[in-house]
Parts: C-alpha cells; sequence; structure tokens
C-alpha cells in the first residue's frame, strides 16, 4: 500500500473477541492509521485502551486483523503470522512504567541494547539520559529518584533502542502540569529528529487539551470519533445525550447559512446533497452540528406532499421494513439513511414495501440541534 | 556423637539441595508461567512428599532401585552395581523427598515477579531467557535462598527415607538421625541428646535464618509454616 510506505505509519487493524456461552461478541473492534508525531488515544476505563496497545505490542493475543509498521506486516491473522513482542520493535512505556528495581537508571536504559558494542552501547546511553535530562542519576536505583525523573528514565530506555512506535500508556499520571509539559517537550523535541508514530493513552481530558493534536476517542472497544481535541471531546458526550434523549436519528450536518428572522437555519446533512430547516442553534455558517429527529416525529408519504407546513420534505426509497411488535421500523435512504417509526396499519395502508420510493416530511421543531 | 554421621548427613544435605535448586529452578519456572491445562497434575506430584508418610515413598523408591526395579536396573546396566543401600541412592531419593522444599518457595517467588517487568523486558527486545536470567532469577533471590536452605534443613532431618532406601550403614549411609535412632535403642540417651540437640539448634538457627530473610526482603517468600 502507498500510504503506508510513503511515511513512517503504523496501521492497525485489531478484532479481539470475547465467546461467552453460545455467543460472541467484540471486546476491541478497531481499525486505525496513526501517522507520525502524538496520537492520542483518548477514552474512559474499560474502553480498552491499554489492551489495544497490549495488541499492536503483541502482549495480548488479537484473534483477528493486521498490523503494518510503515507496510512491514507485523500481524496477520489470515495469514497466521504473529510477530513475538521482543521483535517488533515497538517501544511501550507502561502506566506502571516498569523501571527493573535491581538494576541502576544506566542498566534499565542499556537492557534493550544488549547487542550494541560496549563504546557505541554507552554512548547512545548517555546520549539519551541527557536529552531527557536524568544524566546526573545513571548510577541510582529507580527507588532513588522521584516520580518524574522515573517517568523520564522510562521515555529514555524505551527509546534508546530506537523502536518503529512508540507507545504511551497514561505515562504522565500524577504529575503536575509543569512537569508534564516539560516531559512532553522533551518527548517532542525528540520526536522531531526521529519522526516514529506516538500513541499516547490517557483518559484526562486536560492531557488531551496539552497535547492538543490528533485525537482518537475509544469506547465499548470502538473508535466513536477522530479528529482535533476540540470535535473529539464535545462530540461523545452530547452524542450520548442525543441518544439517551431517545432520538434514533443523529445526522452529522453543516451549517449553511442563518436566517434569524425566521428563527431557522438550513443545514446541509453530510455525504448527502439534502438540506434542511432546523431551528436556529448557537452556531455559524460552516460549522459543523448534529441534527437529532425522533422517528415517530418523521412523517411519511407515497406520493410528493404539497400544501404543506412543514419545510422539509426529503425524497427516498425504503431500504428495510421490520416488524417490532406493534411497531414498523422503516429504514429509509435519502442519502442519509432515517430511521422512521409507522403503525402496521400505515404499512398496509400505503403498501410500504422494500425499495417503493417515499417522501419523509420533518417540521422544522421536529429536528434538534445538536451543537458540536 | 558421631562427628562422621554429621559429615554424612551435611555431605548428603549440600549434594541435594544443589540438584533440587538445578531441577527445582526449570520444574518451577514451567509451574510458574506456563499456561499448560494440566499443570495442576504436576503441581500434585511435586506436593505428594509433604503428605505421604516418608515410609511410603522410601518403600516405593527402595522398589525402583531393587536389583529388579527400573531404576536399579538402569544403575547396574549404567555403573555395574546397584542402587540400593548407597550414597547414590540416598541422594536420589532425598532429593524427591524434599522436592516440594525447593520447587514450592520458587514458584512462590517467581509467581511475585511484576508481570509487567516482563512484558517490559518482552517489548525492549529480549527473550525469554534473557527475561529469565536478567530479571526473574535476580528479583528472586530471596526465594532462592528460601530454597536452599530449606531444602539443605529438611535432607538434614530425615529419617524415614533413608532408613527404607539406606539402611544403616556406617560412612554410607547411616546418617544424624539414624544416629539418633540407633543410641536411643541402644539406651545410650547421653549420646542420642548430644546429637539430637545439635540438630535441634541447627535446624532452629536455618528457619530463623529463612525466616528473617523474608522479613527484610519486605515480602513472605514460601515457608513451611504460614506465618503472619
Amino acid at each position: 500500500m502507498a500510504i503506508e510506505v510513503s511515511s513512517a505509519r503504523l496501521a492497525a487493524r485489531v478484532r479481539k473477541i470475547r465467546r461467552g456461552e453460545g455467543s460472541a461478541f467484540f471486546l476491541l473492534d478497531v481499525q486505525m492509521e496513526v501517522p507520525s508525531g502524538i496520537s492520542i488515544l483518548f477514552g474512559p476505563s474499560g474502553a480498552g485502551k491499554s489492551t489495544l496497545l497490549d495488541c499492536i505490542a503483541g502482549l495480548a493475543q488479537t484473534d483477528e486483523g493486521r498490523i503494518a509498521i510503515n507496510g512491514d506486516v507485523i500481524f496477520d491473522s489470515e495469514k497466521g503470522l504473529s510477530v513475538p513482542p521482543q521483535s517488533r520493535q515497538i517501544a511501550y512505556v507502561f502506566q506502571s512504567l516498569a523501571l527493573f528495581p535491581h538494576m541502576t537508571v544506566e542498566a534499565n536504559v542499556a537492557y534493550g541494547l544488549p547487542h550494541a558494542r560496549e563504546q557505541t552501547r554507552d554512548g547512545r546511553v548517555s546520549e539519551i539520559l541527557k536529552m531527557f535530562r536524568v544524566e546526573q542519576f545513571r548510577h541510582r536505583k529507580p527507588r532513588e529518584i522521584s516520580g518524574g525523573e522515573k517517568q523520564r528514565v522510562a521515555l529514555a530506555r524505551s527509546l534508546v533502542t530506537q523502536p518503529r512506535v512508540l507507545l504511551l500508556d497514561e505515562p504522565l499520571t500524577g504529575l503536575d502540569a509543569e512537569l508534564k509539559g516539560s516531559i512532553i517537550d522533551d518527548l517532542r523535541a525528540w520526536n522531531a529528529a526521529h519522526k516514529i508514530p506516538i500513541l499516547y493513552v490517557t483518559h484526562s481530558r486536560e492531557e488531551v487539551d496539552a497535547l492538543g493534536e490528533r485525537v482518537i476517542a475509544l469506547e465499548h472497544g470502538k473508535i466513536v470519533s477522530e479528529g482535533t481535541p476540540r470535535e473529539v471531546l464535545d462530540a461523545p458526550r452530547r452524542r450520548r445525550l442525543a441518544q439517551a434523549a431517545g432520538f434514533e436519528n443523529l445526522l452529522r450536518a453543516t451549517v449553511l447559512d442563518l436566517r434569524e428572522p425566521d428563527g431557522v437555519m438550513r443545514v446541509r446533512l453530510a455525504d448527502a446533497v439534502c438540506e434542511i430547516e432546523v431551528p436556529l442553534g448557537h452556531a455559524a455558517p460552516g460549522d459543523r452540528v448534529r441534527v437529532a429527529i425522533r422517528a415517530g416525529d418523521i412523517l411519511l408519504a407515497t406520493e410528493p406532499p404539497r400544501a404543506l407546513s412543514a419545510r422539509n420534505v426529503l425524497e427516498g426509497k425504503i431500504s428495510s421494513l421490520e416488524r417490532r411488535g406493534t411497531l414498523v421500523v422503516a429504514r429509509v435512504d435519502c442519502d442519509v439513511v432515517f430511521t422512521v417509526h409507522v403503525t402496521p396499519g400505515a404499512e398496509r395502508a400505503l403498501e410500504l414495501a422494500v425499495g417503493k420510493k417515499v417522501w419523509l416530511v420533518l417540521k422544522t421543531h421536529s429536528c434538534h440541534f445538536v451543537e458540536g | 556423637m558421631k562427628i562422621e554421621a554429621l559429615l554424612l548427613s551435611v555431605r548428603l544435605a549440600l549434594c541435594v539441595s544443589a540438584i533440587l535448586i538445578a531441577i527445582g529452578v526449570p520444574l518451577a519456572y514451567g509451574l510458574a508461567y506456563s499456561r499448560w491445562r494440566g499443570k495442576f497434575l504436576l503441581e500434585a506430584i511435586v506436593a505428594l512428599p509433604l503428605v505421604l508418610p516418608p515410609t511410603v515413598l522410601g518403600f516405593y523408591m527402595l522398589l525402583a532401585m531393587g536389583p529388579r526395579g527400573a531404576l536399579g536396573k538402569l544403575w547396574y546396566a549404567a555403573f555395574g552395581h546397584g542402587l540400593a543401600f548407597t550414597f547414590a541412592g540416598l541422594v536420589i531419593a532425598s532429593v524427591l523427598y524434599s522436592l516440594p522444599f525447593a520447587v514450592q518457595p520458587l514458584v512462590a517467588s517467581f509467581e511475585t515477579v511484576d508481570s509487567k517487568l516482563l512484558d517490559a523486558s518482552a517489548v525492549l527486545g529480549a527473550g525469554s531467557l534473557r527475561t529469565f536470567r536478567r530479571i526473574i532469577l535476580p528479583l528472586s533471590v530471596p526465594g532462592i535462598i528460601t530454597a536452599l536452605v530449606l531444602s539443605f534443613a529438611h535432607t538434614l532431618g530425615e529419617f524415614g527415607v533413608v532408613l527404607m532406601v539406606g539402611g544403616n550403614l556406617s560412612g554410607v549411609t547411616r546418617t544424624v538421625s539414624i544416629d539418633i535412632y540407633d543410641r536411643a535403642q541402644s539406651l545410650d540417651y547421653a549420646g542420642a541428646n548430644r546429637t539430637a540437640l545439635l540438630l535441634l539448634v541447627i535446624s532452629f538457627l536455618v528457619l530463623s535464618a529463612v525466616y528473617g530473610a523474608n522479613r527484610r526482603a519486605g515480602r513472605r517468600a514460601w515457608a513451611p509454616w504460614p506465618l503472619r
């Protein structure tokens, strides 16, 4: 794949399956591309962040998927290929740091260079210790240095091997902001020269804001959003709110224009040409927003409706029909797929069927504007 | 007190503890880290001497080492003489008898090594042998010392297995415990007391050393008596 070769990049498709009694579900189902530079893997505890890192590093078994670094495949379930962790050239800093307690700082850092000649090894160890400002502690044991110094040593130990990818599992937990910032600056300085993909796991919103780069949000083992910290931090909460409130349709849209005298604004639904009118919200043209609509608030017609007060009429085709008790759930494809609830009686009267052309009628005030 | 018997006991205990460390370390590594389903069977076999009367173990060892036993035949083919009632036979039987006293502290000690350290070692490029040599072994020193001391002390004081397998040949198989038994039988209570007292003191010192070392190590490696 051309993309993988052109720059340092980690491409991972990781599925981890938990099998229960007669059923199986994905504990982790993730596909992502991590370019060089820091990408933040953000999510609540239990979202699967550490498991994902373990899978990438080869410490946990991946059930299905493919992992490649710069085009070099290190895991492929279809080919039965799994490079052992010690040969993946992936550095991993654990939350506990896992410094070897019986070795000095120097011996810890030199641990990853067993085959280098003594001179080369000493040179590289000194250089990285200097880079992370812990040279003066080289003869101390881990228990004799402070928390921040330990974190610096752990980074130095991981990076001295010149890995192809760096995984960081909440490495700076418990440090104050200033110290965190200075360690991150040193890491950035190191990576300015090496340009490897760095995957930085955190559950702290502050860290996401502070690092301010690409964010991948993980929830229940799935990527729920990707983008800048602002986009990602704001999205999941609002989306959950909307879903919790019973909105079956949650559509991404871009604000086109505001018609303040009318109290409405026009938005274009993402990935589609259709435009709808929604109540005015705190947004500016060009903003990306979400529009939430209840399935029960959408009217369905089999002929083009005329002379209506409703402002939004969309043409589409029924893509599926499903009876759920006394409810019929129709999915209507208008470039964007809408979920619509109708009664069984309406289904019969309108002779609804998959593939049938229909019109959806949305009242402006049934379209709820969800910011961000 | 017969110095010959004491020296024999010490020689036996030294041989047995050395052999036990050599076979106990790989065995304990397997028990601590293998994900093999049938592992519990091996664990049970290793622990068997803890509950079995020494005479039972000794009896079967005697049968195995006898001229018609598999071990005895093998030994005869290799060395041209029998195994029962020899020092070598005593060593083999004692190794089996003291096996749990070496293996269990080693397993306990290997298991307490933080698994994240092993993961860290792996991602730093080390294979399992290097990880074992550089991380697990140095961090298990208290456990190894416990294993050594306990197998030494346990072998020093054994009686039943020795009697069954070794008999009572002066300088060859007559250990201190046999010596004490002999003297008590022949009503030489003063002689028996001197040897018994010596054994008591040695055992006490050895156990104090083990518990003391564990206390200093900040964690309790396995010891034959669960102390708080």
